[in-house]
């Protein structure tokens, strides 16, 4: 996948992650986390994984963490690069 | 975990799918389902998200034994089909179908769900459905749509766009939802299925609560779809059987057997004859205090 526009997704509530997306040359994540000390590194390496599962080699990450769950840091990332993908609604064909 | 047909459905707590901070605790507060909602507490523009994170908290996180429900958006709506492949993947208990109106709207999911279990390798009827009613339609066609499906657990009815669809408002009393509750119930009776009641939306009024539940489990319903965690308790309590009933119950059904072994044809408790009505009424309370956990199970 590629990322074509700049996308957000998420909100700053407690729990939960706001991610925005935008295109790049290549791979950079700045990330703001109220639980950076405990989790900074395994919150940079859940996103990292997301990107490299949808292919992604090139784009800036901007999140800013409000104490968000693995599974809720996955699901902000998803919704973000799908949308600056421009091909939402397409997660869900693939088998 | 497949969906069980026929369980403990007292209170059934919707979770908005587009809230993260409420997903992971949803089931720490008793309910005895969580339903996650994808349908009308999430907006156009977070559709996409919502479904990313309900699938998350389903695949990820351990709701113990609380039924997993999730309410999709209609299949007629943009939203639908991709709701149904996501939740199909997440393994959900149970599909709780928005704004049902005729058979053909079940069937259609229960088609749909027969294929993507099979494309997503589930085995055969993993997924349970459960069919809501909010329209006049709808309350017509009640028992068509609870006889619809194998696969329907319940059917419940939405009151806000019922009773907007009547061109009335909800009162306190209920008269304008007396007669719609008192189908649906008809046809889940009929059918053999659970009859779930509606939301009470004034979180803040827990007398106003307390009647609507007393109301209800008079009726006869099962349970009732609830939008805070504050609402399990009351609701709860009255769908519990009490101590006296237990032991109404019980002697009932000691009376029963006493007669059994003497081989009496009559059976009487107290001076009062117990006949079949009495006797299924006894065996009834008897299961849902255990399925409650007032009663140990024999």
């Amino acid at each position: 996948m590629r990322i074509e526009q700049t996308a957000m997704a998420g909100t700053l509530e407690s729990g939960d992650m706001m991610v925005t997306i935008e295109p790049a040359d290549t791979l950079t994540i700045d990330l703001t986390s109220t639980v950076e000390a405990q989790y900074g590194q395994q919150i940079r390496a859940t996103m990292s994984e997301v990107l490299a599962e949808a292919g992604i080699t090139a784009c800036h990450v901007i999140a800013k963490d409000r104490g968000a769950l693995d599974c809720t840091v996955r699901a902000r990332m998803k919704a973000a690069i799908y949308r600056a993908a421009g091909a939402t609604g397409e997660a869900w064909h693939k088998a | 975990m497949a969906y069980v047909k026929d369980r403990l459905r007292r209170t059934m707590l919707y979770i908005p799918g587009n809230n993260p901070g409420l997903m992971r605790d949803a089931h720490i507060y008793g309910a005895d389902s969580i339903m996650f909602d994808l349908e009308d507490s999430v907006k156009l523009s977070e559709k996409d998200a919502a479904r990313f994170l309900v699938y998350g908290a389903l695949t990820t996180l351990d709701y113990g034994d609380t039924e997993r429900v999730v309410r999709v958006n209609p299949l007629s709506t943009a939203f639908g089909y991709d709701d149904f492949v996501a939740m199909v993947r997440a393994r959900v208990n149970v599909i709780r179908l928005p704004k049902t109106e005729t058979a053909q709207d079940v069937l259609e999911a229960e088609q749909l769900l027969a294929k993507l279990e099979k494309e997503h390798g589930l085995p055969e009827n993993s997924i349970g459905l459960m069919a809501a009613v909010e329209s006049a339609l709808g309350i017509l066609h009640a028992y068509e749509i609870a006889t619809a499906s194998p696969r329907l657990i319940g059917i419940a009815i939405g009151a806000e766009d019922f009773v907007t669809d009547l061109k009335t408002n909800r009162s306190a009393e209920g008269i304008e939802l007396l007669a719609a509750r008192s189908q649906l119930l008809f046809a889940a009776r009929a059918a053999g299925i659970a009859a779930i009641d509606t939301i009470y939306a004034d979180v803040n009024n827990e007398d106003g609560l307390r009647r609507e539940a007393e109301l209800i489990h008079q009726l006869g319903f099962d349970g009732k779809s609830i939008i805070n965690p504050r609402q399990i308790e009351i609701v709860h309590e009255i769908f519990t059987p009490k101590p006296k009933d237990i032991e109404h119950a019980q002697a009932v059904i000691a009376a029963l057997n006493e007669a059994e072994e003497k081989h009496l044809g009559v059976v009487s408790l107290n001076g009062k004859m117990v006949d079949k009505p009495v006797a299924d009424r006894a065996r009834r309370v008897l299961a849902l205090a255990q399925a409650a956990g007032v009663l140990p199970h024999p």
